[in-house]
């Protein structure tokens, strides 16, 4: 057999994105004379998209499965809203507080995933029902009030930094665990011939990766040291990316995503499979809610009139995950809400009317699409 | 000279890799009932989509001359407005709107875009009358029979002032008696001087009804005749008559006990109460055999398998046998962990998930093997995805590929590796070969082989009886959900297998 050519993978999409991100930020550089790139505001920025990155992990996986989930914004401000009451009215402590909110997030999500997935009802249905009740519900915790404040441990997990040691060292341990990775895949693929990356390109990879975090640590390590929110985030997105990527469970969800009647076919099962979807999504959303309650320091109704599932939506379909279900990553979740809050962010910096930044955000959500079906007109 | 309403000269249409029509000809008289038949495949489908626009002016070689001109339609509209109308296999009404509705869809009575709605009731009523339909114009098209759809279709058509009516296996889904209807429908429309072309696998209505009979093989005309210098089986004779070539890698097989029975199995009629698509059949399967299953498009094949399979919109009656032990298949995983694998015949569909790779679907079937708590074995999956594209000869680039990328038959070995990561102990092969090149399939023949010394029971169900003929030890022939014949593969030749085929009356 002749040795087949090594064609470096280039992931067109996740590059075009990234490049638009930085000529995102160094216009905003630009027109803020360098305001927008202090490491104050850039640290301030990742924590912002920290909360919309958890959110769009669970919204991810729904709109692989081919979903959609309309509540996640009230879900999430109603978890807010019992927890505050936990705390704050029933003087529970932080630990029994988010657990109590975890569980809350895990029982909403078994009831919409089991209506979707059992009853057979379309998933913007259930989600929009839900979404209405879940706003009534927060309404009727909080009587219109605030519910506030929480105790110091629990507003720990929205305001507070890790100490730049420790950034350091979740740096490297990055870093290595990277390394491993790959040299176990590597050793893998080696085994049964089918490595398709040259040695080259695989340093390469790490390298990228290496500065990467060593970049990002370092800035945020110049302001206060990484955000506890986006330590979260992380972690989240290291769990999901192993869900998603290396369980059977992960498996069926893009096999159901990408054809339900092959999946049903091979085997799957498609209700059970449905339903976890949908918990670990309300999970999530509890997640988000213990660092928008703790950021807020306090339980209030104001997530009513916020669009939170309309940007977690935004972030998952930027990062590329596709509405016809089947195609997506978590990862990607990261980059779409970094992007859209670079652009929250910034505009508000220069100043501009509010209105700007809805108008530029939808375009960029259907730019962004419009992309995705270019080059997919192309790869054909 | 006779008075042709519709000449076909020299059709020609290529897809892909395949030729469905070649050189195509033939005339329509005005005023006569025409029949087409051919074999699934042999390319009427086809030709009824040139004749009827499917495919613009353009797409195909040849010319179609309508009432003495060349047609050179480019939309339906254009083909609709000439005065030519089809009904299609499936019919093409909105269930949930009234009769009236469909009848006069696109084509409503208006007055500057506002409906007469009036008008298009009475104008509806008189068309029902004349197609014999006694139905209230609002009443809604969901509570129809099908027959009776049927007929609102031809309705429909009538409205459109239609010179040539195409009629697509007309009857295929009606019960005896609204088969009487329609026939007697389309001889009053003959008689007020409608042409018509006519479909049917059914030979004994075309004998009934048709004036003249034109044979379709291979995408090729083979005769048209008057019907009056024709039998039936001059015509089955004609739809099938080739010789068999060295396509298939026959083996001498041993059969060995009972891998797979099926007793009193029943299958309802999904969308019609009352009606049984498949009706108290019971086989058996050997190991070391490989057994054909023959019929006709919409004998009820597929549907058998697939209920068996725990996969069909209605649940099986009956009992379920594998090696001797009776199994309960409630749905596709009870089948899998019996040992029971289905390819299926629509591959892209239900047997693949195109945008994963090789491997994702390699493995898609049997995750338990390559993963310990949930968590997936990368390692394994490569293995053993690499085993099978070795052992089965599939060409891909790399497992990593999108199997949409690969070519029909390379797709269809993806399928057989999942099925035989399964481990399956019986496995049922629906059309293995459609779509896919002649090398190809000639590999997939020989796995099939292999498979058979292995002591799985392959159960083939193929349209294609030089496939059936070629490759099977014992045939057992469907026709209308009942099982017609039984054929030990040295004594059958296509004209039997087509005589139980056909069914009914031919038994």
């Amino acid at each position: 057999m002749t040795k087949k050519k090594l064609t470096p993978k280039i992931d067109v999409r996740t590059l075009t994105m990234i490049v638009v991100l930085v000529v995102i930020w160094v216009a905003f550089a630009a027109a803020t004379g360098g305001k927008f790139i202090t490491t104050r505001n850039i640290s301030n920025l990742i924590r912002q998209a920290a909360f919309t990155s958890i959110m769009g992990v669970g919204m991810t996986l729904v709109i692989v499965t081919g979903g959609i989930d309309l509540s996640a914004g009230m879900t999430m401000g109603l978890i807010g809203c019992v927890m505050a009451a936990c705390q704050v009215w029933g003087g529970l402590s932080t630990p029994v507080t988010i657990l109590v909110g975890l569980v809350l997030g895990c029982i909403i999500g078994a009831i919409e995933g089991s209506i979707i997935a059992y009853v057979g009802i379309a998933p913007f249905i259930v989600t929009l029902g839900a979404q209405l009740i879940c706003r009534g519900g927060m309404l009727a915790v909080t009587k219109g009030q605030t519910i506030a404040p929480f105790e110091k441990s629990y507003v720990f997990w929205g305001t507070e930094y890790l100490l730049p040691i420790w950034g350091w060292l979740v740096a490297a341990v990055a870093i290595v665990a990277m390394v491993l990775l790959k040299i176990n895949q590597r050793r893998a693929k080696r085994k049964h011939g089918s490595l398709d990356e040259s040695e080259f390109e695989a340093v390469a990879r790490c390298a990228a990766f290496a500065f990467l975090v060593l970049l990002a640590v370092g800035i945020l390590n110049n302001f206060q040291g990484i955000p506890i929110p986006v330590m979260v985030m992380v972690i989240v997105v290291v769990i999901f990316t192993f869900i998603s990527q290396r369980t059977t469970f992960g498996r069926s969800i893009y096999a159901i995503g990408g054809n339900i009647s092959a999946a049903k076919y091979a085997g799957i099962n498609v209700k059970k499979n449905l339903t976890l979807v949908y918990i670990l999504n309300g999970l999530l959303c509890a997640v988000a809610a213990v660092i928008y309650t703790a950021r807020l320091n306090g339980g209030t109704a104001t997530a009513a009139n916020g669009s939170y599932e309309l940007d977690a939506i935004a972030s998952a379909v930027i990062g590329g995950t596709s509405m016809t279900g089947g195609v997506g990553k978590v990862s990607g979740a990261i980059l779409g809400a970094v992007m859209m809050m670079s652009i929250d962010n910034g505009m508000s910096m220069m100043n501009m009317d509010s209105y700007w930044q809805f108008i530029i955000k939808g375009l960029i959500l259907v730019a962004a699409v419009w992309f995705d079906t270019q080059t997919k007109k192309a790869g054909k | 000279m006779a008075d042709y309403i519709l000449e076909l000269k020299n059709i020609t249409k290529e897809f892909p890799g395949v030729k469905a029509l070649s050189d195509v000809s033939f005339g329509v008289q005005r005023g006569h009932v025409h029949a087409l038949v051919g074999e699934n495949g042999a390319g009427k489908s086809t030709l009824i989509k040139v004749i009827c626009g499917v495919y613009p002016y353009g797409n195909y070689d040849g010319a179609v001359n309508f009432e003495g001109k060349e047609c050179r339609f480019k939309t339906i509209r254009e083909v609709e407005a000439a005065g030519i109308a089809c009904i299609h296999q499936e019919l093409n009404l909105v269930p949930d709107m009234s009769v009236a509705e469909n009848v006069f869809l696109n084509n409503q009575p208006h007055r500057f875009g506002i409906v007469n709605f009036d008008e298009q009731f009475e104008k509806c009523r008189k068309l029902l009358s004349q197609v014999g339909l006694d139905v209230n114009p609002d009443e809604i098209v969901r509570n129809l029979g099908v027959g009776q759809q049927q007929m609102v279709e031809i309705a429909k058509a009538l409205a459109r002032d239609v010179k040539l009516l195409l009629l697509d296996e007309p009857t295929a889904a009606l019960t005896e008696t609204e088969v009487d209807t329609l026939l007697d429908l389309v001889d009053q429309l003959r008689k007020r001087g409608v042409t018509c072309i006519y479909i049917s696998h059914r030979l004994d209505e075309i004998m009934r009804l048709c004036d003249d009979i034109t044979i379709l093989r291979d995408g090729q005309t083979i005769e048209t005749r008057p019907k009056e210098n024709m039998t039936k089986d001059e015509m089955i004779s004609l739809m099938v008559g080739r010789d068999m070539s060295n396509l298939f890698p026959r083996e001498p097989h041993t059969r060995g006990e009972v891998g797979f029975e099926l007793r009193n199995f029943t299958v309802p009629h999904p969308d019609i109460p009352g009606r049984d698509v498949i009706n108290n059949i019971s086989l058996k399967a050997y190991k070391g055999e490989i057994l054909g299953i023959s019929g006709l498009m919409g004998a009820g094949r597929t549907e058998l398998f697939t209920a068996v399979y725990g996969a069909y919109r209605t649940k099986g009656s009956g009992e379920i046998y594998i090696d001797g032990k009776k199994v309960d298949i409630r749905n596709p995983q009870d089948a899998l962990d019996a040992g029971f694998f289905i390819v299926s015949e629509d591959r892209k569909k239900l047997g693949l998930n195109l945008i994963m790779s090789v491997k994702e679907n390699t493995t898609l079937a049997s995750l338990e093997k390559v993963s310990s708590a949930g968590v997936l074995n990368e390692g394994a999956e490569v293995a053993y995805t690499t085993k099978y594209v070795k052992e089965i000869r599939t060409k891909t680039p790399s497992i990593e590929v999108a199997v949409n990328t690969l070519s029909g038959g390379n797709q269809q070995k993806v399928v057989l590796a999942k099925a035989l990561m399964s481990d399956p102990k019986v496995m049922i092969l629906d059309e293995p070969t459609r779509g896919i090149d002649v090398g190809a399939k000639y590999e997939i023949y020989k796995i099939m082989n292999e498979l058979v010394d292995k002591g799985v029971v392959i159960i083939m169900i193929s349209s294609e009886m030089e496939e059936i003929l070629g490759m099977s030890d014992r045939i057992l022939t469907i026709a209308d959900g009942e099982i017609t014949g039984e054929f030990d593969a040295k004594e059958a030749t296509q004209e039997i297998l087509m005589r139980a085929a056909v069914g009914r009356s031919a038994t």
